[in-house]
């Protein structure tokens, strides 16, 4: 049974990324974030739920939807703002942006642009894991777009065979850009289809950050104890558009109708009311500082000098 | 102490000695822990040092490539086998769009340690996908290191400065040249990236050859010496980068540069040190040239295969015409390189 300190806990982690994220798409359009930006909004409970289940020195991997993923994880805020702002003191000082964070000090392996690229790395680095005999677990985030990609399979089937301590968490909100899972595959059936690796695969139908983080810490302590990888498959949805800051039902590839089910079950606000009035006016007063202050280090940040453009093409 | 050893067994002898010296280097790959140890290249490293760090793959050469830089992000140092270098276009993913950049687009955070072996097939049907030489592919990407070996005492110099390296490094085998012998020292060293080699010297035309076919221009150096034509013969070594310094200065004394490639000439390693080349301010601008695969996939049967590659004959005969432009042709007299004419496959 969760107590109010991890209610808070959670509450601050949800809160911190959707705020995070509304900051963003609002100072988008002041053109000072010159990177694609593939929002979060409406997911956040995956991040939080799985990363909660984390220790600090516990590894994830993810895609460039990976604000989520990076804050909750406990990557730094003001570096990542940075990042995108393209800031020398930006978490990749300003060469990879918002779809290539990483923080290694807190466990943020990377996250890149081409659909499932990180999730090999997630089986590799959990290879090194047990190489090394730690207990630490490695996670690998990835969409359902990324499910058709044969690096997927391949890296399934390989963690399988070691029997490797990484649990793979697919992230799906039934779209690639606009295209639904049913227009890709011919069934709902990510998970299902992963056990037949040989693995422990469980879906998540509800986006529900307390049923994900249960699910989660049972995952981790099994992971811990040696069982094998595991996969959850959580169904969540995107708020906003593929890329950018905006809502997208004009396009008509969806409806405002299929949208409602899942922002009236919103994580963050269900989480702010499970918590007493002073604990939520806390942290939402801590968190706003913290933004607030990131934003203010990424605009006084400079631009990496031109020197930059050669450093770091190899280790110097 | 140096002994006369084949590339094979240079080979082996770095990887033994490297993974004795540091725990943390791994080898990978299909049929790396096999009775057949790839043509003999790993053989006896599963026995010493063990299934967790000598292992077989699925089929995967994607995601293996992305498990070994997983592997690598965490500190490891993967040695990552391809036993036809053609099976290394189902990697490029994770080799161009990652390896090569994780340390650039990560900001320095991150490094990935890793070597990708690929040997290059050739003889006894090989055909169209055993053949392929795409060394260029990756001299076109910045963040991998292309090194081509082609004497043992390079073999295992280059390929330990490969596991030591910071950064990804492809170190191009070729399988006509894994049986070439020569003196190689039992003790460990390193041959640094960036330099190539002068093997034979000579003041009336430069020969630069890349993997097997530095072989080939030695030999293309003794038909013009029956001639009287002196074939400076360098072994360009290192691809990515490339050390046009050495090359120049040859070119400066001959003013004469025929690139012989093992691989295709457009947009290939032949074009590019030719362009280096003609960049350079030269008081006598040099005669350039280059040579290498047919443009065309490489045949199985063996008439046309040996029409598809450059030979030493035709190096000489190119080098010659490029010493007395008015003369008529000339192709010396000579045999079928021994390796290409001995290889019996399958493989």
């Amino acid at each position: 049974m969760l107590g109010a300190d991890d209610l808070a806990r959670l509450y601050r982690a949800l809160y911190r990324i959707r705020r995070t994220e509304e900051e963003i798409a609002r100072i988008y359009p002041s053109d000072q974030i010159k990177s694609p930006v593939h929002l979060s909004i409406g997911q956040e409970a995956v991040a939080v739920g799985i990363c909660d289940a984390l220790r600090p020195d516990d590894a994830v991997f993810g895609t460039y939807r990976g604000h989520a993923t990076y804050l909750a994880k406990g990557g730094d805020l003001a570096a990542m703002l940075a990042e995108l702002y393209g800031k020398d003191t930006g978490c990749a000082r300003g060469k990879g942006g918002s779809m290539h964070l990483i923080d290694p000090e807190h466990g943020v392996m990377g996250t890149s642009a081409v659909v499932a690229t990180t999730i090999p790395h997630a089986v590799g680095y959990a290879y090194a894991q047990r190489y090394r005999r730690t207990d630490r677990v490695t996670v690998s985030f990835f969409g359902d777009g990324a499910t058709e990609e044969g690096a997927y399979h391949e890296s399934l089937n390989f963690a399988a065979l070691k029997r490797l301590p990484v649990l793979f968490v697919c992230e799906n909100n039934d779209f690639a850009i606009h295209s639904r899972l049913l227009d890709r595959r011919s069934s709902h059936n990510i998970a299902a289809q992963a056990a037949t690796y040989g693995l422990a695969a469980e879906r998540i139908e509800d986006n529900d950050v307390l049923r994900i983080r249960e699910r989660a810490v049972g995952a981790v302590a099994a992971l811990r104890a040696g069982g094998g990888p595991r996969l959850l498959e959580c169904m969540t949805y995107r708020w906003k558009e593929h890329v950018g800051p905006n809502d997208d039902f004009a396009l008509g590839y969806r409806t405002p109708e299929e949208a409602r089910a899942w922002m009236e079950s919103d994580q963050v606000r269900r989480v702010a009311s499970m918590l007493d009035g002073a604990a939520r006016a806390r942290v939402e007063a801590e968190v706003e500082a913290e933004i607030r202050q990131a934003i203010e280090f990424a605009e006084r940040s400079p631009f990496p000098a031109a020197d930059e453009l050669m450093s770091d093409v190899f280790t110097e | 102490m140096a002994r006369d050893i084949t590339c094979v067994e240079a080979i082996r002898e770095a990887l033994e000695q490297e993974m004795a010296r540091d725990p943390s280097v791994l080898v990978m790959g299909m049929g790396v822990d096999d009775p057949k140890a790839i043509f003999g290249t790993t053989r006896g490293l599963v026995q010493r040092f063990g299934p967790a760090r000598v292992f077989d793959t699925p089929l995967s050469e994607d995601a293996m490539t992305g498990v070994a830089i997983g592997a690598a992000l965490a500190g490891l140092r993967p040695v990552h086998v391809h036993i036809r270098m053609d099976f290394v276009l189902l990697a490029m993913n994770q080799l161009v769009n990652i390896a090569a950049k994780a340390r650039y687009m990560w900001g320095g955070r991150v490094s990935v340690p890793l070597v990708v072996r690929a040997v290059i097939g050739r003889s006894w049907g090989q055909g169209p996908q055993h053949s392929q030489a795409i060394h260029s592919f990756f001299m076109h990407v910045p963040g991998i290191r292309v090194v081509a070996p082609t004497t043992p005492y390079d073999a295992k110099g280059l390929l330990t400065q490969a596991i030591r390296d910071p950064d990804p490094v492809l170190v191009v085998e070729h399988r006509m040249v894994h049986a070439q012998r020569g003196l190689v020292p039992e003790e460990q060293y390193t041959v640094p990236f960036g330099k190539a080699r002068i093997l034979a010297g000579g003041d009336d035309v430069t020969l630069v050859g890349i993997s097997h076919m530095t072989v080939e221009s030695l030999r293309a150096r003794s038909f013009l010496q029956e001639v009287g034509i002196g074939a400076e013969v360098i072994d360009c070594l290192s691809l990515s980068p490339l050390d046009t310094g050495t090359i120049a200065a040859s070119v400066a004394k001959t003013g004469r540069l025929l690139v012989v490639d093992t691989g295709w000439t457009a947009c290939g390693a032949g074009a590019e040190i030719l362009a280096s080349m003609a960049e350079r301010p030269w008081p006598r601008f040099p005669l350039l040239r280059r040579m290498g695969y047919a443009a065309a996939t490489c045949p199985t049967t063996r008439n046309l295969e040996n029409l598809f590659y450059p030979d030493a004959r035709r190096i000489a005969s190119a080098a010659r015409a490029m010493v007395h432009e008015d003369a008529g042709s000339w192709v010396p007299q000579g045999k079928e390189a021994a390796e290409v004419l001995d290889f019996k496959g399958p493989f």
